[in-house]
């Protein structure tokens, strides 16, 4: 029932310990697709939910399907490693994921849902004076812009991250770091809930096990897609799948600046709180964390290479695990408890794509590479009023598709358009 | 990870091979901007079959032609680049 859902709060849940928790409703419905909404979502990630919950909440569109092929949260947004920033270098990524990051600073209270974010601060090392020269000019563009940043200096470092090698003879020397303090984490799995459920109570249909097969054009225009639970109508589709990009988008007959590449992330057993901050470097590509149930989480290079097949190669975890201990030696005595892949869209200028497909009606929201869970918020918010307006939202102006053939790429790396250089 | 059977050196580990680019992204000099954009900036990423250059770059250094599956790894067909001419 659409408007009925119940309050999570500290009363609610001294209430529930007096009937043993039996009285809680479902977080959201499972509703049967309709035969046509205002815009179907295709792909129930935090991302795809996201922009339900803002099409209803912001622009009063509540006739809205998300449509998952698998269950929600599934995919990619249960796959990465929960961290959450804005320190890019570009003012298009800095002004799009500081609105993201805005957004998650009030995310809990605004869902009635605990996300777990936790801004312990996100880390980058220097290990050399030409990083310290490029931290200090990320700093420079981050502060010039209205972003949180500090430069810290090598015992300003250790103090933060004692168990950090400072050893004369260490891996990894560590010459200092600039840190961005209102970065950190968030509970994935709870940011996919915590939209679905409040999206459900504007009225938005979560449909879970409904795949799309086809998507359907009449005319030039798209009027709706096929799915593993028959036809459904729509004004509008909005494709959110960042990963199968590329596959959904070849239903329309579109090709991407899409490679679908594979990337690993690896977590230890849960051990006490060790590691305060999220710790990141500029020289080695190696993200250290430690999550609230007291898990080390790790994350590392992709595999470099075009694949489907969420399996991740072995010698990936030895390289991540060998930077990981390198910075942390302390690290080298944990075991690691699971290890997993999940599929990028790597994009060709390592930026997202987010408007309207030369296809009318179609929108685009992928490319994510491995940079999607710190923007769910913000690419929600951008895509539904994509969608609900018809025009971009001066954030997501520059992240359109036609970006490519007019030569204004977004290029972070300045690696040009080869995926497996990002 | 898997074997790629080089064609100079026989079958060598994975991780001695850099994929350089899919097949398809090959710009050529004479190619129209529509041609050349299409080369640099879209592809067919298929869940299935597609060509694929690579490098034995800790080996023999030569580059190679190979039609890989995306999703199974499979390589159905390789050969070295230019082996044709």
């Amino acid at each position: 029932m659409p408007g009925a859902m119940k309050g999570y709060s500290a009363l609610a849940l001294l209430k529930g310990g007096f009937n043993g928790h039996k009285s809680w409703p479902r977080a959201w419905r499972a509703p049967e697709p309709k035969a046509f909404y205002d815009v179907v979502i295709v792909g129930g990630g935090g991302h795809g939910l996201a922009t339900a919950y803002y099409l209803a909440k912001v622009h009063g569109v509540r006739r809205v399907a998300v449509l998952e092929k698998s269950w929600i949260g599934g995919g990619n947004t249960g796959r990465n490693t929960t961290i959450v920033r804005s320190n890019y270098r570009l003012p298009q990524m800095q002004t799009f994921l500081e609105l993201s990051l805005k957004l998650w600073e009030g995310l809990s209270q605004e869902l009635n849902y605990n996300l777990m974010f936790s801004q312990r601060g996100a880390l980058l090392l220097g290990h050399s004076d030409s990083d310290m020269t490029r931290l200090a000019e990320l700093g420079d563009s981050l502060l010039t812009n209205g972003i949180d940043a500090k430069r810290l200096s090598r015992e300003q470092v250790a103090r933060l991250v004692p168990l950090l090698d400072m050893s004369p003879d260490a891996r990894f020397p560590v010459h200092g770091g600039l840190i961005q303090p209102r970065g950190g984490t968030a509970r994935h799995d709870a940011v996919a809930w915590g939209y679905a459920r409040a999206a459900d109570a504007l009225g938005v249909d979560v449909i879970q096990n409904c795949e799309v097969t086809g998507i359907d054009i009449q005319g030039g225009k798209t009027v709706g897609v096929q799915t593993t639970k028959g036809a459904i109508g729509a004004d509008r589709v909005a494709i959110c799948v960042a990963g199968d990009s590329s596959t959904v988008a070849a239903m329309a007959g579109l090709r991407l600046p899409i490679e679908s590449h594979m990337l690993q992330a690896f977590v230890s057993e849960p051990v006490k709180p060790m590691i305060n901050t999220v710790i990141m470097s500029r020289s080695i590509h190696c993200y250290i964390s430690q999550s609230d149930k007291g898990e080390i989480v790790l994350g590392g290079d992709p595999d470099l290479y075009p694949s489907y097949s969420k399996r991740g190669i072995p010698m990936r975890i030895e390289e991540v695990a060998g930077q990981a201990i390198g910075l942390v030696p302390a690290l080298s005595r944990l075991r690691m408890l699971r290890c997993w892949s999940g599929v990028t869209d790597m994009s060709f200028d390592g930026a997202p794509i987010i408007g309207k497909t030369p296809v009318e009606n179609l929108y685009l929201n992928g490319g994510w590479c491995y940079g999607g869970f710190k923007a769910t918020p913000g690419s929600g918010f951008v895509y539904a009023h994509t969608l609900a307006t018809g025009a971009p939202h001066p954030a997501n102006a520059p992240f359109g598709l036609e970006r490519f053939a007019s030569g204004a790429t977004i290029d972070e790396a300045a690696s040009g358009p080869q995926p497996q250089s990002r | 990870m898997f074997l790629i059977a080089c064609p100079h050196c026989g079958p060598r580990s994975q991780a001695e091979f850099v994929y350089e680019r899919a097949e398809e992204a090959v710009a050529y000099p004479d190619g129209t901007p529509q041609e050349t954009l299409a080369a640099l900036y879209t592809r067919a990423n298929p869940r299935d079959f597609a060509w694929e250059l690579w490098r034995h770059a800790y080996g023999c250094r030569g580059w190679i032609r190979m039609r890989r599956h995306r999703t199974t790894h499979e390589i159905a067909e390789i050969e070295a680049v230019g082996a044709r001419l």
